[in-house]
């Protein structure tokens, strides 16, 4: 009798460290591979650790890691933003524009802009109830529409002056790093804080978990969920206000796609499509994950650019796979 | 007093495509110049077919609760791998471009029913993946189709009708029957409706699931070759760009759930028609390409608005 009880015992421990274990995997994972990747294509390659590829891949992953940020909320929220991408574009239109009234006029009309659309997918979300995949879906247009309206049809791309100063943040280094760059690693600790040591974040955590629960529990359901979308509305406009700023112009056919490069960037990192669980350090992770494949495969030469999106769609697919996996193992 | 309250809006959801097909064809009657030709005709339903096409396969998958986003990426392999095997004759090629199609939904399926991924993401990897490996394919050139049976293919008419109306015509009575009358049909509706339920019902959930995303693959390479031969060029690096949304809003402007449990073929032919209806009109009034983009995203969320009270209980 005894004998069993201590043998269930021990085995129900061994369980939960092999669960721990694929948890810790599930959530941790994109760091070790990113780290292991970085160690060898540095051996592999002489121009990986250079101060100007690092500075590159830097500045290259910020605009993407910016919308990311945002994108992370709205998945762990249950939710998915498809419309970033023209969002992002939309921003940077918005940013060349207003810089003619000053920088700060060239910083806040983004933000106000694509904090609008923000608020307008939370509340169809929220209070329409309608499906996050397919207002998005609608905001996709809808944005990139406006910014045909205000740019004669894509025609006109305006130039931001070289000595405004929203165009020196954007082209600025700080430390040898590119400025974005620095905001962006202000942005994602903010973001963790938030996600950790705030009511907000452990809501929308609980929201994504389940709705109902969230509800019956009390927690401000209807507002997380606007504040989630309004969040990732900002992101993307100051992700597409900085882009600008850094090519000092609002080029209208930037954007697309990017919905989906964040999505697979906050997949990769360990957010749970499903929503419920997720981590903000990730997502970075991931966003570099993405950049410094995109990187190596230039590095190699011998191989087609076009195989980048190959390496990147598979990579996709093997990190879903085993996340599956791992998540059926730490239940 | 709530189900009299809530008829108009049940009317609305089930009939509202039509509708509004009827008002558009109407208004465009009497206000649009050479409207009602033959020739207008048969230039809007070749430009529609492709989009019908991906949306037939599409309104299955989204019939299981899922989605498939790599519809574009799939017509670009078929319009890749089309000019490579055209050397062994017509038939060969393109039935070599719906295997590629048809590999490609087995990889979806197989991530989406037996790996139990969730399908945004499944269908993404491919998406992403797909467009390069199409590239790759190609030598990331485009290709000009010089042969005769294909170019006959895209711009030959029988009795009156373009061969790629009539080809979506048929794929769209094909799609009608099977979700209709066929024991596939049953399963599917049942396993979008509640698939715990159909699984312990005791039916083939996994094998329904892939030969759904089979079907859209195979679908999507078709339209790949249809669109490819209107082209008479090959060009994977922009052929069916962003096809998934469009199809996707022609499935739910025409009243299917993206909760899954129902597919209705003849209103995602509807929803199809209505959004190439809408673009043809305000261009024909000289109005820009970012009107009619606001104009069919206002269109999306009333439709979704109108299935709300399906899916919100």
């Amino acid at each position: 009798m005894t004998a069993v009880v201590t043998e269930t015992s021990v085995a129900s421990a061994r369980t939960t460290g092999r669960e721990r274990l694929a948890g810790l995997a599930q959530r941790r994972g994109s760091v070790v591979v990113l780290a292991l990747l970085v160690v060898v294509a540095s051996f592999s390659f002489d121009r990986f650790l250079t101060v100007g590829n690092v500075q590159n891949i830097a500045i290259q992953s910020s605009f993407l890691a910016i919308v990311a940020l945002g994108m992370t909320f709205v998945i762990i929220s249950g939710g998915i933003d498809l419309s970033v991408g023209s969002v992002f574009a939309l921003g940077g239109v918005l940013a060349a524009y207003g810089i003619q009234w000053g920088s700060l006029v060239g910083l806040l009309l983004p933000l106000v802009g694509c904090g609008a659309i923000g608020l307008l997918n939370g509340a169809l979300v929220a209070y329409g109830r309608l499906a996050p995949f397919i207002v998005t879906l609608a905001t996709l247009l809808g944005a990139r529409g406006l910014l045909l309206a205000i740019t004669d049809e894509g025609a006109t791309t305006r130039l931001m002056p070289r000595d405004a100063l929203l165009t020196e943040i954007g082209q600025g280094t700080f430390l040898g790093l590119g400025i974005p760059v620095w905001i962006t690693l202000v942005l994602f600790a903010i973001g963790i804080v938030v996600l950790q040591c705030t009511g907000f974040g452990h809501s929308v955590l609980a929201v994504g978990g389940s709705r109902e629960a969230a509800t019956l529990m009390g927690l401000p359901v209807v507002r997380d969920t606007m504040l989630v979308y309004l969040v990732s509305g900002l992101t993307a406009g100051l992700a597409g206000a900085l882009a600008a700023a850094y090519s000092a112009s609002g080029v209208t056919i930037v954007g697309e796609g990017l919905e989906l490069d964040a999505i697979a960037a906050v997949v990769i990192g360990g957010t749970l499509l499903t929503g419920g669980a997720g981590t903000v350090g990730g997502t970075l992770a991931g966003v570099l994950l993405l950049r410094v494949i995109q990187n190596v495969i230039n590095q190699v030469g011998t191989l087609n650019s076009n195989y980048q999106s190959v390496v990147s769609g598979a990579f996709l697919a093997v990190v879903v796979a085993v996340q599956a996996y791992l998540s059926r193992a730490s239940r | 007093m709530t189900a009299v309250a809530a008829r108009p809006r049940v009317w609305l959801r089930d009939n509202g495509v039509y509708a509004a097909i009827v008002v558009l064809v109407g208004y465009n009657l009497v206000f649009t110049e050479n409207f009602a030709t033959v020739a207008n005709l048969n230039t809007q339903l070749v430009q529609v077919a492709p989009i019908l096409i991906v949306a037939l396969g599409m309104a299955l998958v989204i019939g299981t609760e899922g989605v498939d986003l790599s519809v574009g990426s799939v017509m670009a392999i078929a319009a890749a791998i089309l000019p490579l095997y055209l050397g062994y004759g017509l038939l060969p090629a393109i039935l070599l471009a719906l295997v590629a199609g048809a590999s490609c939904g087995l990889v979806n399926g197989t991530l989406v029913a037996v790996v139990g991924i969730q399908p945004i993401v499944a269908t993404l990897a491919l998406l992403v993946g797909g467009r390069g490996l199409a590239l790759v394919f190609a030598d990331g050139q485009l290709k000009d189709i010089r042969n005769p049976a294909l170019l006959d293919l895209g711009a030959g008419k029988a009795v009156g009708v373009p061969y790629v109306v009539l080809i979506a015509i048929l794929l769209t009575v094909l799609v009608f029957l099977l979700v209709r009358y066929t024991t596939f049909g049953r399963q599917l509706v049942a396993i979008g409706g509640n698939r715990s339920a159909s699984a312990l019902a005791g039916l083939p959930v996994r094998r329904v699931l892939m030969t759904t995303y089979v079907i859209s693959g195979v679908l999507a390479a078709v339209a790949g070759v249809v669109a490819t031969a209107r082209l008479t060029a090959s060009d994977p690096s922009s052929v069916g760009n962003l096809y998934e949304l469009a199809a996707i809003t022609a499935v739910v402007v025409g009243g299917t759930p993206l909760s899954g449990g129902r597919v209705r073929v003849l209103g995602t032919v509807a929803g199809a028609l209505l959004m190439q209806l809408i673009t043809a009109t305000l261009i024909k009034h000289n109005l820009p390409d970012s009107a009619a983009q606001i104009v069919q995203a206002a269109i999306i969320v009333v439709a979704v608005y109108l299935q709300r009270s399906r899916t919100a209980r």
